[in-house]
């Protein structure tokens, strides 16, 4: 295996921490208007995600500044590319980012209302749009002799990346919908079974039709196998779901992430991004990788400082492992000051 | 408008509109660090309610700060993929270490210390909000290391006949002299920002005697901060100015408007009158002062703009290489005038509140808090030299910036684009303005505090 191709793994890694991490704050997001009833309910919702979600994002950081490091034309091609539809990622990464930091700040029902619907927007646009935008990489996209993307948004959303989008978003929800069963107690607890069952009935179909159609016309036998196993893990993850498993629910959702995504860049390779113009136009591992040395110093870079970020964001989770619940809101008191000594503060933020 | 110039226009406002929201990041992560420092230390509650109330602050401008640094990424790929394509192999690598090494643990960590209130040790706590400054700094230098190797480039060599750069030395371009000038000039200047917001809010509250236990404390360091900061900037901005005079000469010139190289050249603080070369109306001017800042010699030789572009066009290839004149000239005076100035108010503040002075004026409170404006302007005009003052080229003397724009992206992309970011960015300039203030307004009320609860309760910050 030669660096580029480590690369490549690396960067599928990225994408699938991405998906598994971002996934599940995306599918919160989603689901906040329909589980929460009142705004101490959705604050709850909000809460779970709350001290993760920006670690979470990082991931895309690191994904785009790796491939920029890595595959500086596959970078160039793709962002340029993807134009538009970047934009409107950006766009409701911007405004979701700065809701769950604004909406708590003023106390009125008013207010609470437009940030929760600006997260909804926020996190349903880009879980449906990066779908759409790795469906259409896998699909090919028409790139001229210099690389240079020749499409516009329209060509983007054919049927196949359609129904890659719709696959992203019922699998972020359904991922979003278990986290909340883990993460809250008694009604809302409830309530994320049931959203992760109806979740479930949309998003099998979907993933196995999607899964079943790239296979035919991309697959290789190393990713038949890998789309197998993610159809199983998600039919598992589904039914561990319906039987109140959770903790297993949550393994089954976020394995299937990983294998579809391991899917998807299986097929690709060696391709980074296939021309569907001409496949003499398409941008390879090797063609579009960065030289020699660039590869070697960012690969001791990954190798020595991934696992002390996994090591630190698995402590936070740790950390906030406690199930959530509305009770825990009124219990906010005010008893006198004392010193450092006794800090068990309760915050004093609403 | 062509799609160069609309992207240029992009970037700049993003950037500039990303670059008000950075220094205070910077800043305030340590200031708020050594105040929970300082409470856990002295056991003063003051502290405690220093540090509740600049970290609402913090994290109002924090995330303002984070969602629009997405963009800058992902836009050199948008709008610059000529760019992206001619310098990934360099540019790329430190971007990608700022994202694994310092974006990660920044936001990993404040998302500790909103949350982690009541759920870690409180030197555990402490801890976090150390980690994520460190974490905020350190990504500073990762951005200017890339972008100084966009004013300087080092460790590199050009692939012939592909248009192409590669990276021979990844130690080079991170003690890049550019970029071991610029960090510290970058992050003594957030200071400044952050001292700036300290006096205004406490001074507001001082005038109408608020809670004076902790806003005429928060007055004080806030004072002492932008004075002694102020200091720092300078100097390193004056290192930063003879490093430039030999890696940048054009830019020293036109920081000056000076078209012909000469011996002992003054310093003018302002001029009335075109910029373009010919006579100018009216000047204030300091004789020698520019032979001193760009060479240590009073009577030392300064190259001018007609001369080192000569030089460029023998170099380079017929063409033109110089800046915006009047940009240049201006934004380094402001840079400069106001940088200095807001250091000098705050020398005179602190001699207004020495041995716990409160001043009577009005006039006390009014500078204090327009003031505010004067760091802003300057870390503002400060990038706008940096970056126009560079042009034509985004990495010197290797790729201009006509040949650094996306070939696939139309006008009309870019129009939409522009369009939403700068819409968006505005309203969330007053969103967040809006929230500040009526955050600053609300005061630094007494902390409660539960005696030994048994159990950590789940901590509720959204």
């Amino acid at each position: 295996m030669n660096l580029a191709t480590f690369w490549f793994i690396l960067i599928a890694v990225l994408w699938s921490g991405y998906f598994v991490l971002e996934g599940f704050d995306f599918g919160v997001g989603i689901l906040l208007p329909f589980l929460g009833r009142d705004d101490t309910e959705r604050r709850v919702l909000v809460n779970t995600i709350g001290p993760v979600w920006d670690g979470n994002e990082v991931w895309l950081l690191t994904a785009g500044g790796a491939t920029f490091a890595a595959f500086p034309l596959w970078y160039a091609s793709m962002f340029s590319g993807f134009y538009l539809a970047l934009l409107l990622i950006l766009a409701a990464l911007i405004v979701r980012g700065v809701c769950f930091e604004f909406r708590s700040k003023v106390d009125s029902p008013r207010w609470r209302a437009s940030w929760d619907r600006a997260i909804f927007a926020g996190s349903a646009l880009p879980a449906l749009l990066w779908g759409v935008a790795f469906a259409n990489i896998v699909r090919g996209v028409p790139l001229n002799a210099q690389h240079v993307y020749t499409g516009n948004l329209l060509t983007l959303l054919n049927w196949y990346g359609l129904l890659g989008g719709l696959v992203t978003l019922s699998l972020f929800t359904l991922h979003g919908a278990i986290f909340l069963g883990l993460r809250t107690t008694g009604e809302l607890r409830r309530r994320a079974k049931r959203a992760a069952t109806g979740t479930a009935l949309a998003a099998v179909p979907l993933a196995a039709i999607f899964l079943a159609v790239t296979q035919v016309s991309h697959g290789k036998p190393a990713t038949d196998v890998t789309a197998a196993l993610a159809a199983v893990a998600l039919i598992g993850g589904a039914a561990a779901a319906l039987r109140g498993r959770e903790g297993w629910a949550f393994v089954g959702t976020a394995l299937t992430l990983v294998l579809a995504v391991a899917t998807l860049f299986g097929d690709l390779w060696p391709n980074v991004f296939p021309s569907s113009t001409s496949a003499a136009y398409s941008l390879t591992v090797n063609n579009a990788s960065s030289a020699h040395y660039t590869l070697v110093v960012m690969s001791w870079v990954a190798v020595i400082f991934t696992p002390v970020v996994l090591a630190y964001q698995g402590w936070s989770y740790w950390v906030f492992r406690q199930r959530l619940s509305p009770s825990d809101i009124g219990s906010k008191q005010t008893p006198p000051v004392s010193g450092p000594d006794t800090m068990k503060s309760v915050g004093g933020r609403s | 408008m062509t799609v160069l110039e609309l992207s240029r226009w992009q970037f700049g406002i993003t950037t500039v509109y990303h670059f008000i929201f950075v220094p205070l990041t910077i800043g305030l992560s340590l200031v708020v660090a050594c105040m929970q420092t300082a409470w856990l230390i002295r056991k003063d509650p003051v502290y405690l309610r220093m540090t509740k109330f600049f970290g609402k602050i913090f994290l109002i401008n924090f995330a303002v700060g984070v969602v629009t640094g997405i963009v800058q990424e992902f836009q050199f790929g948008m709008n610059w993929s000529a760019y992206s394509q001619f310098v990934g192999n360099v540019f790329g690598a430190p971007l990608a270490m700022e994202a694994l090494l310092a974006f990660f643990m920044e936001s990993t960590f404040i998302g500790l210390w909103i949350f982690g209130w009541n759920r870690l040790s409180p030197r555990v706590h402490l801890a976090t909000i150390w980690v994520a400054a460190i974490g905020t700094s350190l990504s500073a230098y990762f951005i200017l290391a890339a972008n100084s190797w966009m004013q300087h480039p080092v460790g590199y060599k050009v692939i012939p006949g592909t248009h192409k750069v590669v990276l021979t030395s990844i130690w080079a371009l991170l003690t890049n002299s550019t970029a071991l000038a610029a960090w510290p000039h970058v992050f003594f200047a957030s200071l400044v920002v952050t001292g700036g917001v300290l006096i205004a809010v406490c001074a507001w509250h001082v005038a109408r005697n608020n809670q004076l236990e902790v806003f005429r404390r928060g007055l004080r360091i806030g004072l002492a901060l932008t004075l002694a900061a102020g200091i720092v900037t300078a100097v390193t901005g004056d290192i930063q100015a003879r490093l430039m005079d030999s890696q940048q000469p054009m830019k020293m010139a036109a920081a000056e408007a000076l078209y012909n190289t000469s011996d002992s050249a003054s310093f003018s603080l302002f001029t009335i009158g075109s910029l373009n070369g010919s006579k100018e109306l009216w000047s204030i001017r300091v004789p020698d002062l520019l032979s001193l800042i760009a060479t240590l010699n009073p009577h030392g030789t300064v190259q001018g703009i007609n001369n080192v572009e000569a030089a460029y066009a023998k170099k380079y290839g017929p063409g033109q290489y110089k800046p915006i004149i009047p940009v240049t000239y201006w934004a380094f005076r402001l840079m400069a005038g106001l940088g200095l100035l807001a250091a000098l108010l705050a020398a005179a503040g602190l001699w207004l509140t020495r041995r716990r002075r409160i001043p009577r004026s009005r006039w006390f409170y009014r500078v204090a808090l327009w003031g505010l404006a004067l760091p802003y302007l300057a870390t503002t005009t400060g990038w706008i030299f940096t970056e126009m003052g560079r042009q034509p080229w985004t990495v010197f003397g290797l790729l201009t910036t006509a040949q650094s724009v996306s070939a696939g992206v139309t006008a009309s992309s870019v129009i939409i684009s522009l369009t939403v970011f700068t819409l968006l960015y505005a309203g969330l300039a007053a969103i967040a303005g809006w929230l500040m203030v009526r955050h600053v307004k609300e005061g630094a009320p007494v902390e409660a505090e539960q005696p030994g609860a048994p159990e950590p309760l789940p901590v509720f910050q959204y």
